[in-house]
């Protein structure tokens, strides 16, 4: 008996260990990676900054208009100037960069969520449903992006949760079907068969043996949707689709700054900056994630 | 004669495909004695791992019936398939695909205790995990290890843990050494013996290695097309094969004599015929040397020769060479 509890002891530290070092191999792989490693590091500077908008500037701050101080250039006191009603640019950008991160990562992990459940139904039961479902992914892949979200948002009002749900419900047949294609490959493997025949439901099937495989394409997808959905909540917010004013997002941001565009064009230059930063940033994770999850390439 | 331990009547697969229908298994009958093994040869694609497959209900048969302990297995709803999968499991042949990259070996050889509930405490799966590794030889150290950090035997060893983790009385190995190296293929054929040996087990050894099957077969059923064309007692067999398909076969295995260097082997001419929607009749008629009007028209029958031998072959040529 004692000998027993020692040898269950010695195997589950022996998996929590492994466990453990699993992810600290992809840590390392990561790491090797320096412009992912620039990439994560400006993008958690970003989120850093844009936590604590409310420490460096006050939500107020980027709200109240002042026009005695509008258009004014970058200088010590309003470091990124201020724009036509002489709110401070960089208060405006912190605390639009709350908006657009949120933006970007909600849609990303909502879409995901869903994708993930499509593609794996579809492509794990097969016909019939596979055809059902991939063929509604194609009618919402079939419009372009900007203009389905278009359309959701200007039939249901425009307002930070519409915008979610338009963002969303346009990138979902994308991650669908990676999802949908790294399920058919893996369906076929015979580890699936042998669950089959130990009697595994194909609830725990899809769980514990379908989805721990696919992980890999589907974070990677994540990362990279991130980026492009700060890019279209902020070309959203510039078509005046997005938040409504005065709340500030960096799409928004840009979006009034156009008309200023000749005679202040610093004004259109740091909301880009904060966009461009953002979304390089993502794209780098993902492309440094694509290669730590590969044990394929491991060095 | 008490009741085999498995037997199939008549078993059938039919595959759709574009220009008709694949028998891949086509109305074969065998039967397995309890703790025999049974061998199963035959070339690539003749429908064995199908036939493997069908057995378990891995695979829903097209036809026929599978008769597992005197009872059918084919109308089984869900619950008491389940049941069934504890007694009747399968190794298979691929140790680099049959198990999964993201689970430890420990998870992997626990996780048919864990789904089928066998044990009421987490504890007593990990207890007989540690026993099963023991048994096929794992060492306990290696029951945090990934798959991709060990090597075929191992990953084999594996397969076979979990196979047996359900305490079944018939196994299916599907070609499970045709993917080792020679020298692991001794080491896992040994360990499939001696585990039959201590746990009674009863094999069906499906392969397309000749020798591998006499090593480890009690008695072998050659399949060709999906038929079994003939099945006899493993030393019965080799010396006394009467179905021209069988000769050929044990014809082509390769002989230590250096005599033999200017002695030509007797190939089997032609090519396989399509298994999509065959002719009835021999399957091998189009191949055979000593085929006849006799061996197309209708299937011919499995024929009991007498001492366990059957054939399914008109014989002609016997009856030929002895007029």
């Amino acid at each position: 008996m004692a000998t027993e509890k020692m040898q269950k002891h010695e195997t589950q530290t022996a998996i929590t260990m492994k466990k453990q070092s699993q992810l600290k191999e992809i840590w390392r792989r990561y790491k090797k990676n320096r412009l992912a490693m620039i990439g994560l590091i400006s993008m958690l500077v970003l989120i850093v900054l844009v936590l604590a908008a409310d420490l460096i500037e006050p939500y107020e701050v980027c709200i109240t208009m002042n026009l005695r101080e509008k258009l004014l250039p970058p200088s010590a006191e309003h470091l990124f100037g201020t724009d036509g009603y002489g709110r401070d640019i960089l208060a405006r950008c912190l605390h639009g960069g709350r908006v657009s991160l949120f933006i970007g990562f909600t849609c990303s992990i909502v879409s995901m969520f869903f994708g993930a459940i499509f593609g794996m139904i579809a492509g794990y039961y097969g016909d019939p449903l596979d055809n059902i479902i991939m063929r509604i992914m194609d009618v919402l892949s079939a419009i372009p992006n900007i203009l389905l979200a278009l359309a959701i948002v200007a039939a249901l009002g425009s307002s930070i949760f519409n915008l979610i749900m338009a963002l969303t419900i346009s990138h979902i047949p994308g991650f669908a079907r990676v999802v949908r294609s790294s399920v058919l490959g893996i369906t076929g493997q015979e580890y699936i068969e042998a669950a089959r025949a130990g009697g595994t439901g194909d609830a725990r099937i899809l769980r514990k043996h379908i989805l721990p495989n696919a992980l890999g394409p589907l974070i990677v997808q994540t990362t990279m949707s991130v980026s492009s959905m700060i890019l279209a909540a902020a070309s959203m917010s510039f078509l005046g689709l997005g938040v409504n004013p005065p709340q500030p997002e960096w799409g928004s941001i840009i979006s009034e700054a156009r008309e200023f565009l000749r005679t202040n064009p610093t004004m259109i230059l740091f909301p880009g900056i904060c966009i461009i930063l953002a979304s390089l940033s993502m794209n780098l994770i993902g492309d440094g994630l694509r290669d730590a999850l590969d044990p394929r390439l491991k060095s | 004669m008490s009741v085999p331990l498995l037997e199939t009547r008549d078993l059938k697969k039919y595959f759709k495909v574009a220009d008709g229908e694949l028998h891949a298994v086509d109305g074969v009958n065998i039967t397995i004695e309890q703790g025999k093994t049974l061998g199963v040869v035959g070339e690539s694609g003749c429908g064995k791992s199908t036939l493997g497959r069908a057995i378990l209900r891995l695979i829903e048969p097209s036809g026929g019936d599978v008769l597992f302990e005197g009872k059918s297995i084919i109308g089984l709803g869900k619950k008491e398939m389940r049941e069934m999968r504890k007694k009747m499991q399968i190794i298979f042949q691929d140790p680099y695909s049959s198990i999964n990259p993201r689970m430890s070996v420990a998870e992997i050889i626990a996780e048919y205790m864990i789904v089928n509930k066998v044990y009421p405490t987490k504890q007593e799966i990990w207890n007989q995990t540690a026993r099963l590794m023991d048994t096929v030889g794992l060492a306990s150290r290696l029951a945090g290890a990934y798959p991709h950090e060990l090597d075929g035997g191992r990953r084999q060893r594996i397969g076979i843990a979990r196979a047996l983790s359900l305490g079944p009385k018939f196994i299916v190995c599907d070609e499970p050494v045709s993917a080792l190296d020679v020298s692991i293929q001794a080491q896992i054929l040994n360990l499939l013996m001696d585990l039959q040996d201590e746990f009674g087990l009863t094999y069906m050894f499906i392969t397309h290695d000749l020798s591998v099957v006499r090593h480890i077969s009690s008695e072998i059923a050659v399949m060709y097309l999906g038929q079994c064309v003939e099945r006899a007692p493993t030393d019965q067999l080799f010396e006394n094969p009467q179905h021209p398909y069988t000769q050929a076969l044990l014809a082509a295995i390769p002989e230590p004599d250096v005599e033999m260097r200017n002695k030509e082997i007797k190939v089997i001419r032609g090519e396989v015929t399509s298994p999509v929607n065959p002719k009835p009749g021999c399957r091998f008629a189009a191949r055979c040397e000593y085929a006849t009007e006799a061996c197309s028209g209708a299937d011919p029958a499995l024929r009991d020769l007498g001492g366990g031998h059957f054939c399914a072959c008109t014989l002609e040529h016997v009856k030929a060479a002895q007029s």
